[in-house]
């Protein structure tokens, strides 16, 4: 793992994943993850910000002293985050009408100032937007993730609204799985949303355990033919 | 740990003095001021057109094309409520009677208002109801919304007769409404609200579909 591209994309999507493995960013995860569709625009949303403000923190990482970044970092993102809701709400309109209730959510997803404050204020501009890119990708993974189980559990179906926020052409992506099927409301609800997001760890935990024994096994077997 | 990195470093001393510090917050404060009122500024005019492209389109919604032949956005006029709080009632006219008022109405859902706007024919029949904003649990509340759910649709022809006071509710409450599993507080706000438009037609019908004549030739007076 020598190119640090391909590790930081390893970390951003599995190894350091910011649900899986750093916890952060829950209450988000869990308001939003009732559908497949607004966990993704949450998804989109916050890489958009991630990768802005990755780029922000590097560049000023010269002028901020380490007594009062943490204040700067918050101010950066908050400002960013209120730009891009006037933006979208004045040039994106219909897309902003339906993503506009995820946008100040942002704010508390501490996953962003988290990889300000140990990524993107250490490192070069490039590799603090490619951080942020796969930090916000692996972000988003869960929340599709985590949102396609409880609305098939919750209510039977899969993307429902994609065409209301990605436009008519994406209407295929809405699935009925369970015809007739009368929801499981407990899924739509946070403490579903918990329970779900319980398992999804549980499941992360257990492939990783399987590929160690592999990685395990593999040096075991190669060490007497060495 | 990452202090004495930059201790080491060998910085200028004088970016270790509070007075820097100081200075850097505040600077970067400052900046994101200048950003945000920038931003207000470059996104107001636009945003405040989207507003009245959106009021428009929902007035649409809820006062078909075929009932007025006037600009709605045009012929409003401002009433008081009870309360005190003022409302801008949107007129349809064909010719120069009233054929349907239009004005927002707000209930208090489960998490903050709900603005809708409501659209009444000149008998106290609805038109139509829509919901304009609201900050209601994805996936469980927003089925409020017609792009996500035909509830709304159940109060079109409704009025104040009909259903009966009693029947003004939601199912769980003995009404008439259909709730939704795991959201009864949003349906309700809504049900309680579009009631109470319905009330403040009843109470200021006169001034509601006072001929447009009066109120045009004499705006003086009509306030």
């Amino acid at each position: 793992m020598s190119n640090p591209y391909a590790r930081i994309a390893r970390d951003g999507l599995w190894d350091n994943n910011v649900v899986f493995a750093q916890s952060l960013a829950l209450c988000p995860l869990l308001a939003v993850t009732g559908t497949a569709t607004n966990g993704l625009g949450l998804g989109l949303a916050s890489v958009f910000v991630m990768v802005t403000a990755g780029v922000l923190v590097s560049l000023l990482r010269g002028i901020i002293t380490p007594q009062v970044r943490i204040p700067v970092f918050v101010l950066i993102i908050a400002v960013l985050v209120t730009l891009v809701d006037l933006g979208m709400n004045a040039w994106l309109h219909d897309l902003h009408k339906v993503l506009g209730l995820f946008i100040p959510l942002i704010v508390t997803n501490c996953a962003i100032l988290g990889r300000a404050e140990s990524f993107a204020s250490r490192q070069p501009v490039a590799r603090a937007a490619f951080d942020g890119l796969m930090m916000g990708a692996g972000f988003t993974l869960v929340l599709v993730l985590l949102g396609a189980v409880r609305e098939i559990i919750g209510s039977g179906t899969l993307f429902q609204g994609a065409g209301l926020m990605l436009g008519e052409a994406m209407s295929f992506l809405e699935l009925t799985l369970i015809p007739d099927y009368r929801g499981f409301l407990l899924a739509i609800l946070p403490p579903g949303g918990f329970i779900a997001l319980g398992f999804i760890l549980a499941g992360k935990r257990v492939l990783d355990a399987r590929a160690d024994r592999r990685a395990a096994r593999a040096l075991d077997g190669a060490a007497p033919a060495a | 740990m990452s202090l004495e990195v930059h201790k080491g470093r060998a910085h200028p001393v004088y970016r270790e003095r509070v007075g820097y510090q100081a200075g850097l917050l505040g600077g970067f404060s400052m900046v994101a001021a200048a950003l945000l009122v920038m931003g207000n500024i470059a996104t107001r005019d636009a945003i405040e057109q989207r507003r009245a492209e959106d009021l428009l389109a929902s007035l649409g919604q809820v006062i078909p094309a075929r009932l007025h032949d006037n600009d709605l956005l045009a012929d409003s006029l401002m009433l008081t409520r009870e309360d005190g709080s003022e409302v801008v009632v949107y007129r349809a006219l064909s010719g120069l009677d009233v054929a349907a008022v239009a004005y927002q109405v707000t209930g208090q859902g489960y998490a903050g208002d709900i603005d809708l706007i409501l659209g009444i024919d000149n008998r106290g029949r609805v038109l139509g109801a829509r919901v304009l904003a609201h900050a209601e649990t994805p996936g469980l509340g927003d089925k409020i919304e017609v792009a996500r759910d035909d509830w709304i649709l159940d109060f079109d022809g409704r009025s104040l007769g009909d259903p009966t006071d009693a029947g003004w509710a939601v199912k769980k409450d003995g009404g008439e409404f259909d709730q939704f599993s795991g959201a009864t507080i949003t349906p309700r706000a809504v049900v309680r609200a579009i009631k109470g438009g319905l009330e403040f037609f009843d109470a200021h019908r006169d001034g509601l579909l006072a001929s447009a004549v009066i109120q045009r030739t004499d705006p003086e007076e009509a306030k």
